[in-house]
């Protein structure tokens, strides 16, 4: 297989209540990326779309034909991808895939959500349709309650008390404020204590208000390129290293590796062996923080920390920059925004201009960083890895 | 191939208080909810079996947000039950006040029945699930 490298990124800000529809938002995003990359929409072969609920939001299936059409890749292949919140994700890593093979040489891969639209009570139905629809929605399953179960899980399993993974959970959710004061592309500036944290509403307990990501609209795009293509149009490309995925069924049948991710250590576990890199050697990392927990669990299933560890990586300032391992210094989920379709190929474009050092102007470059490494979660069932590099 | 135990046949024995699962041939694994396969070694050498209803509670939570529609049932508090023969299966607790809900709870015993959740325009029908109480 060819390398593939990102040769041109794009992002807009996430936000609620956009004023513009799905396809004016990715295709603002799309053609920053193919001006970044040095080519015009002729020399996209295909495009990858990560779009979760456009059906629902505007009413709008099959976004990506409509896309293409906008931004004059006229009859390109365009596709749909959906699996819930790592849409985008897939979008990507199929995309690297196709290009690694040498049947494409530039690809776009774009992302779009506008999950606002829909409103709380809508998103939250619509959400809760990545659980397992027959066995589970009808207990009352979302989101939230998921995670809520796993925090009581996870503080039962590994013997902590459920007032000391409060406070824990609550320092993820300071962290990530703090650093999306710094990103322009943040849906939410503004910083939080713990005690915000802690007196917010409960959602589902344990989960409260600020331990949880927004609903949010936005879109991100990147140019996927072989090496040989990049070389020639770009100063500095940034390469897939790894890339891995893997499935899992409804979150009851998980029930041997709960609160542990089976699959996500599998996909991890494919994209380190790929790239033939360890944990230790990322120099930074963007994972799926849709709750506070879900960066803790996350971050041991990556093999940042040991089970039942990471709430104090985070407490004691593991997590940032200088850090043993720099996470979600883009603000993550939790205050970046969430809006699902395009939050996988946001963690790309994060991790890329990281590696190309493009963050010193924001004042949250990770220094010298090598190796990035990003994870994305959605619903029960599809876990994605990819680890990108500067060498 | 056909399912041994579609979600039709095993929703219709849940609202009669019986909880199906399927017993593998070759491995012995218990699987329910039903799956086409046994959910450890993928044989599809099962039987229909009737599990006894009785576990103790995993985890839980107790919810104050509902999808549209379901509003009018919060705050209600789910809980995932190890079953008695192995796998956990997720349901409500409805034998206690959700405010009096704690982590004390994790590791009681409790006894399965059913409540029906009617369905809305998406969920093609209503569907019956375990609603637990503790054993005391």
């Amino acid at each position: 297989m060819r390398r593939v490298a990102v040769i041109g990124t794009g992002h807009s800000k996430f936000c609620f209540n956009s004023p513009k529809t799905s396809v004016e938002m990715l295709a603002e995003v799309a053609m920053d990326a193919i001006n970044e990359a040095n080519i015009t929409p002729k020399d996209v072969q295909a495009i990858n779309v990560g779009n979760v609920l456009g059906d629902f939001e505007e009413g709008q299936g099959m976004v990506q034909s409509f896309f293409a059409n906008d931004i004059g890749c006229f009859n390109v292949a365009a596709s749909r991808f959906e699996g819930a919140c790592a849409s985008g994700s897939m979008a990507v890593r199929d995309a690297v895939m196709w290009v690694a093979s040498g049947y494409y040489d530039i690809m776009l891969v774009g992302g779009v959500e506008k999950c606002t639209a829909m409103g709380t009570g809508l998103a939250t139905r619509t959400f809760a349709m990545f659980g397992d629809s027959r066995y589970e929605y009808p207990a009352g399953f979302t989101f939230p309650a998921v995670f809520a179960l796993l925090s009581h899980l996870y503080s039962s399993k590994y013997g902590i008390p459920l007032a000391t993974l409060k406070e824990q959970m609550a320092a993820v959710s300071v962290q990530s404020h703090e650093y999306a004061m710094k990103n322009p592309n943040a849906q939410i500036q503004k910083l939080i204590s713990k005690e915000d944290v802690l007196k917010s509403f409960t959602v589902s307990s344990p989960i409260q208000l600020q331990d949880a990501c927004p609903f949010s609209d936005g879109a991100a795009a990147v140019i996927i390129a072989s090496e040989e293509a990049a070389k020639k149009l770009v100063k500095k490309p940034v390469y897939f290293a790894g890339i891995g995925q893997a499935s899992s069924g409804k979150l009851s049948s998980q029930y041997k590796y709960l609160p542990r991710i089976h699959a996500r250590e599998l996909a991890s576990e494919q994209s380190y062996r790929m790239a033939g890199l360890t944990p230790s050697d990322m120099d930074l990392c963007e994972l799926h923080d849709c709750f506070s927990i879900a960066a803790m669990i996350a971050a041991e299933g990556l093999g940042f920390f040991e089970y039942g560890k990471s709430g104090e990586a985070w407490e004691n300032g593991a997590t940032r920059i200088g850090g043993k391992i720099p996470i979600n210094i883009s603000g993550g989920l939790k205050a970046k925004g969430h809006p699902i379709g395009a939050t996988g190929v946001s963690q790309v474009y994060e991790i890329t201009r990281q590696l190309r050092g493009d963050m010193a102007d924001q004042g949250r470059q990770v220094e010298g960083a090598k190796n990035g490494i990003i994870d994305t979660l959605g619903g029960d069932g599809v876990l994605i890895s990819m680890i990108l590099t500067n060498e | 191939m056909e399912y041994k135990l579609t979600f039709k046949d095993y929703n219709k024995a849940l609202k009669q208080d019986k909880l199906l699962g399927l017993k593998c041939n070759d491995c012995g694994t218990i699987t329910c909810p039903p799956m086409m396969v046994c959910g450890e070694c993928a044989s599809t050498n099962h039987e229909i079996v009737q599990l006894s209803g009785k576990g103790k509670i995993a985890t839980f939570t107790t919810s104050f947000i509902a999808a549209e529609g379901r509003e009018n049932e919060v705050p209600y508090t789910i809980v995932m039950v190890e079953l008695d023969e192995g796998p956990w299966i997720m349901g409500n607790l409805v034998s206690m006040d959700t405010k009096k809900v704690t982590m004390d709870v994790i590791g009681k015993p409790v006894q399965f029945g059913n409540r029906v959740y009617p369905g809305d325009k998406y969920s093609n029908g209503d569907m019956a699930r375990p609603a637990f109480s503790l054993l005391e």
